[in-house]
């Protein structure tokens, strides 16, 4: 016998929930300038995610899904990744999109029932989110295949959960990844639940991380609520997969720190316990802490943060609210380049039956 | 004895049959402590354990090792958390659960179902609001079948999963808690591969499935107020077709408008229109009319409700069908 192969698994964390960082900590971990900015976007996530839920329970909004408590994985993918590159998101990533340009509106609308919600006015090529499990992750293949192939310097970053990891479509995309050493990023918010299925019966692995290796690409387990190691490692698979060197799978290790859409009661199968010692690890908690204890934070600030995000996030909710609601044609009239002549009928008869169509309905 | 909703006689078909048949096991998505996203199989991986299975997120999975279940004489009822989520699972639905007897002169059977709801008019986010029953319905080898009460749910599920073939069970969640019944936990199966006449009549007759039978026994109710009389027939298996039922039904009336829910090109009204084109043409006084979905991408819930087939367009091609000169 002897052994063709070994692996390991790193696991990064710079800093804990007890404020310490760790002395192998990268250089950016005294970029405060750019630290202030995370802190800012995790915030304006939380508050977003926050009145996008009370609206649902007030019936001006669809089914929603919060980032609570996972905003450092989106906002270290925002930051890592150029206007140039696509994302190739979920459906939590709020805190990447806002940084890609995606409007709040925009993401309301989606969720509120629109289908211009995804017709983003800005990060134009990056795909809109995605709600079929893990179907993404091959999208960003395909997307990073062309980027090799017209040998641009772009990457294509897909992002997932944990129990997205299960599909075949998730372990298609790793291996043609890896096969073709696509330029490309695999992120798995592994957040412990997949609604109330826990990683514990999701799969028999030790780590999400290590079903890349299988697929032959550098993977790598990360603190998901330190937005510095996220930062440091994502910056290293992003420049890897630009300069040729091939995909990276990280998997950010968080807790869903809410119900897993707005239709569902997480109590029915969340321990209390658990839940309440992951808060305490929570990210934006911890890098309040830490620019606080570095001299870089006050209430001052956080009071003039908070009045600016809420008054973000209120514009948005306003313009969401005054957005007018489509014609019954528009139905019709994106489905293909130039609509049937077979189709015409239909849409008529739609448009006929506009003004009485569906008090049973409502 | 209280009445139940739609999915609560799921519930209680599924806690029936796993009391009565130790071959039965559940699986599926979120399907055991939290008893599934629609409460469907609520309180039964308590009652059952080890017999109502949380799998690993993947619907080919799911598929597929039901089908290796199934050939060992398990009875597998997987449910798929949304009709929209099916579609990885497909494979394994046509290559092998469908076509598993045929393949092996009956030597190897697929004794399984595969539960969904489906269907739009809740509000759901995208994907999770399509009708593509006729999708499954095309395929030869599979039984298609959908209940539209509490009663039917619990008889056509029972039949469901004693019948020895597969059966994709597809439940209308939009009635999921409209309508209550008294459903007695009695066992006794409904019969598949027939139609349900909900209403006889002998002016036109209206065939519709699933949760468009509401809206189309709320229009017979109030023809009957024009002096139409409608007769009402709830499919409730659309594949295989129960036509005798239908061509009966024509033969007395001679008129026949068909309600679903589904796009119209290539839906299962289609393949009823043209058996009554092959089989009832001289009986009948006016061309069939179809009253359906439209042939888009179905709509995010702000416009859904203009792609829903309303009762303003079934009363349109009822009054079309009757004037018919
Ligand atoms: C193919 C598919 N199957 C099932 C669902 C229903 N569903 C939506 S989210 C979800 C759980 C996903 O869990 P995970 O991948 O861990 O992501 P999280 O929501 O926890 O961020 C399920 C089962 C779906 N959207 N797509
Ligand atoms: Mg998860």
């Amino acid at each position: 016998m002897s052994t063709v192969a070994e692996f390991s698994i790193e696991h990064h964390q710079f800093l804990n929930e007890d404020n310490e960082l760790s002395p192998s900590a990268p250089p950016f971990a005294k970029d405060f300038t750019q630290l202030i900015g995370l802190y800012g976007i995790m915030v304006l996530t939380r508050l977003f995610d926050g009145k996008a839920v009370n609206m649902q329970r007030v019936g001006k909004m669809g089914t929603f899904p919060s980032s609570y408590g996972q905003e450092a994985v989106f906002a270290a993918i925002g930051h890592c990744m150029t206007a140039d590159d696509v994302l190739c998101p979920y459906y939590r990533d709020y805190a990447a999109m806002l940084q890609r340009g995606v409007k709040m509106s925009e993401i309301l609308n989606y969720w509120g029932g629109d289908e211009r919600g995804s017709n983003y006015q800005a990060g134009i090529e990056d795909f809109p989110l995605c709600v079929p499990i893990a179907t993404q992750c091959l999208h960003a293949t395909g997307v990073a295949f062309a980027f090799k192939h017209r040998s641009e310097p772009r990457v294509s970053l897909a992002t997932l959960g944990d129990g997205a990891t299960s599909k075949g479509d998730f372990y298609e995309a790793l291996n043609l990844a890896g096969d073709w050493q696509l330029p490309t990023v695999f992120v798995v918010n592994n957040n412990q639940w997949a609604i109330s299925v826990p990683r514990s019966i999701q799969t028999g692995a030790e780590t999400l991380a290590q079903k890349g290796i299988a697929a032959g690409m550098p993977v790598v387990q990360v603190d998901g609520n330190d937005i510095i190691a996220m930062v440091h490692v994502l910056n290293e698979a992003m420049e890897r997969a630009r300069s040729g060197k091939g995909p990276t799978l990280i998997e950010a290790v968080t807790f869903r720190l809410c119900d897993h859409t707005t239709a569902d009661d997480a109590k029915r199968y969340i321990p209390q316990d658990e839940y309440d010692e992951a808060k305490l690890k929570e990210p934006i908690l911890r890098l309040r802490n830490y620019l606080h204890s570095n001299g870089q934070w006050d209430e001052n600030k956080e009071k003039a943060l908070l009045d600016k995000c809420k008054s973000d996030v209120e514009s948005s909710v306003q313009e969401y609210l005054a957005t007018p609601l489509q014609a019954a044609s528009d139905l019709f009239d994106y489905l293909y380049e130039e609509l049937p002549e077979s189709l015409s009928e239909q849409r008529q008869e739609a448009l006929e039956f506009a003004q009485t169509q569906g008090a049973a309905h409502e | 004895m209280s009445e139940i909703t739609l999915i609560e006689a799921v519930d209680q078909a599924l806690a029936y049959e796993l009391a009565n048949d130790e071959d039965v096991v559940l699986m599926g998505e979120d399907i055991g402590k939290n008893g599934g996203v629609f409460r469907a199989t609520e309180g039964l991986s308590e009652r059952f354990p080890g017999r109502v299975l949380d799998t690993p997120l993947a619907e080919s999975m799911i598929a597929g090792a039901a089908v290796g279940m199934a050939a060992q004489g398990l009875k597998p009822v997987a449910e798929i958390q949304f009709m929209g989520f099916i579609y990885s699972a497909v494979d394994q639905i046509i290559c092998h659960a469908a076509r598993l007897r045929n393949r092996t002169r009956g030597r190897l059977t697929c004794p399984l179902v595969i539960r969904a709801p489906f269907g739009g008019g809740i509000h759901a986010p995208e994907h999770h609001s399509e009708s593509t029953e006729a999708l499954f319905a095309h395929i030869p080898g599979l039984r298609v079948v959908i209940p539209s009460s509490p009663a039917r749910a619990y008889g056509l599920l029972l039949a469901a999963i004693r019948d020895p073939d597969p059966v994709i069970f597809l439940e209308p969640k939009r009635i999921y808690r409209m309508v209550k019944q008294n459903v007695p936990d009695s066992g006794k199966a409904l019969p598949l591969d027939q139609c349900f006449i909900l209403r006889e009549g002998s002016d036109i007759t209206l065939v519709t499935w699933g949760a468009m039978v509401h809206e189309t026994l709320r229009v017979a109710n109030q023809l009957a107020d024009q002096g139409i009389e409608a007769e009402v027939i709830d499919v409730a298996t659309v594949k295989p077709l129960d036509m005798q039922t239908i061509l009966q039904s024509i033969q007395k009336t001679g008129r026949c408008v068909i309600i679903h829910e589904a796009a119209r090109h290539c839906g299962v009204g289609a393949e009823i229109a043209a058996n009554l084109a092959e089989k009832a043409l001289t009986s009948l006084f006016a061309p069939v009319q179809r009253v359906t979905g439209y042939d888009t991408i179905m709509p995010y819930f702000k416009m859904e409700k203009h792609y829903m087939p309303s009762e303003a367009r079934i009363r349109r091609a009822v009054m079309d069908v009757m004037e018919y000169a």
